[in-house]
């Protein structure tokens, strides 16, 4: 598996650390009802195919978000967080 | 057909032609008390508590491929309790003592090998966790034995006792620890379960989980819809779909842990052996393979084999602990899916849904849990109450906080 920092180019799998889906990205309100929190910090799609999720490229220090396949290992995009 | 050494003799006899298919090859019925989803250990587990436990043998197990195709045939098929945490320990224990009494319940040779079990430890701190971890396996009334850095070298002089990163400094000693087949504890409760009237129904994928009225009432096949009062998911590495069929998400996510298998060599290796610090453990088959494993790939994935760098660290792991290791030849690898909850526990519990159970997020532990989970499973189906060793592995706990982090790595998919 190679992911392609933004950064960097194409780089192998061994220089990034997986963080998880990306619905890490959406952050509930502080206030937010208790099950919203426990959605957002425990339930997950889980999708056997195409997901979204978060990659941080040990060398060069960018948070990356990845469009991949989780059946096939396949990386289709790879984009720099913020 | 009963199985014993006289049948065995005595087909011998006669050119083995009175054997007869283990199990049955029915076509699904249209209603069933109770239909569990998935033919793995635990979905056949189930299956034959709920028969020989409660009774209750309208049952039917639905499988997607054939009986047993899933992670119960991708596994290192390591037993063992040594849990530490309140909830998992007692779980573990009744599941070990069930492995020690399965092949007389079944009558089928599941291969169950107490050869030992020994975990290594590197440091002084590890030692106090070990000596502690020790000490709630002998409270719970498990075996244990602290082992020094004398003791392993007579039992394992086979390892790197020279090496500077990670010196051995003992293990902690779990003697009931050791391994079974893993093929046939599945073709063992298959085979028991379809004796008490159970049907087994193979190439027969869920395609929808139907509810009325907030109760399960039955579910979608590729072979025709099947009433059923009460439905159980029990499909460990797809479960997030099974459960999506039933509107649900659950806390998990699906990572890939890899395991190999050397050619079989003669027997070398009498124990099951664990290296903590190199994510590494390995055990010898009875056909002589040396089987390992090491850590997941760590990412999501589906893929029912892994990526080559963890295979990579693998073999490097193996390499620092035994270098004897380099002369053998790798014969296979293979990755099974592993569902992976917030705290690496496992979830055996009903849901919102009336009628509709789950038993899922197994990580690592599926194996060695097979016996207890479909005990405790079946219990609950059919009693309506958890059963008191399995009481907290709940869907529910990681939104009251009652988590079971065995490892304290906190509470996130990918940190276990």
């Amino acid at each position: 598996m190679r992911i392609s920092c933004p950064c960097c180019g194409p780089r192998d799998r061994r220089e990034f650390t997986y963080l998880g889906a990306a619905a890490y990205l959406d952050r509930p309100d502080p206030d937010a009802p208790a099950p919203e929190w426990d959605a957002y910090l425990h339930l997950r799609d889980n999708p056997a195919g195409r997901t979204r999720d978060l990659w941080y490229h040990d060398a060069c220090g960018s948070w990356i978000v990845v469009t991949r396949d989780t059946v096939t290992h396949a990386v289709l995009a790879a984009e720099a967080l913020a | 057909m009963r199985y014993s050494g006289f049948r065995v003799f005595a087909q011998g006899l006669t050119g083995n032609r009175g054997w007869r298919p283990a199990w049955r090859k029915p076509a699904p019925r249209d209603a069933y008390d109770v239909v569990i989803i998935g033919g793995g250990g635990h979905g056949l587990a189930t299956a034959w508590y709920l028969a020989k436990n409660h009774g209750i043998t309208n049952v039917a197990v639905l499988e997607k491929g054939y009986l047993g195709s899933g992670n119960i045939g991708r596994n290192t098929t390591i037993v063992r309790a040594n849990y530490f945490l309140p909830g998992n320990s007692e779980f573990y224990s009744h599941s070990l003592k069930l492995w020690e009494g399965l092949e007389r319940a079944l009558n089928y040779n599941v291969m169950h090998s107490r050869r030992g079990l020994i975990n290594l430890f590197h440091s002084d701190a590890q030692r106090d966790a070990f000596a502690r971890r020790g000490n709630a396996m002998l409270a719970q009334g498990d075996d244990a034995v602290l082992l020094n850095r004398a003791d392993v070298r007579r039992m394992l002089p086979y390892l790197d006792f020279e090496q500077a990163r990670f010196p051995i400094h003992g293990g902690l000693y779990h003697p009931r620890g050791g391994t079974a087949r893993h093929d046939a504890v599945a073709w063992g409760y298959a085979r028991a379960a379809d004796r008490r009237g159970v049907d087994l129904i193979e190439n027969c994928e869920v395609t929808g989980i139907d509810v009325e009225n907030g109760r399960v009432t039955g579910v979608q096949t590729s072979r025709g819809p099947i009433r059923a009062r009460q439905v159980a998911l029990v499909a460990a590495g797809r479960s997030s779909q099974v459960a999506a069929m039933a509107g649900m998400r659950l806390p998990i996510e699906s990572h890939v842990l890899q395991a190999f298998v050397t050619e079989g060599l003669k027997p070398v290796i009498d124990h099951v052996i664990s290296f903590g610090m190199g994510h590494f453990y390995i055990s010898q088959s009875d056909k002589g393979g040396l089987v390992f494993g090491g850590d997941l790939d760590f990412h999501a994935s589906y893929g029912a084999r892994g990526n080559l760098p963890m295979a990579e660290h693998v073999m490097e792991a193996g390499m620092t602990l035994m270098p004897m290791i380099g002369r053998a030849r790798v014969l296979r690898s293979w990755g099974g899916i592993m569902d992976m909850s917030p705290d690496g526990s496992p979830i055996i519990d009903r849901t919102h849904i009336d009628g509709l159970f789950v038993n899922c997020g197994w990580n690592y532990g599926g194996f060695k849990a097979v016996p207890a989970s479909g005990w405790c499973l079946a219990h609950l189906v059919a009693t309506g109450q958890p059963h008191p060793v399995a009481a907290r592995f709940r869907l529910d706990r990681f939104a009251t906080g009652h988590l079971l982090d065995e490892e304290g790595t906190g509470s996130q998919h990918n940190l276990h």
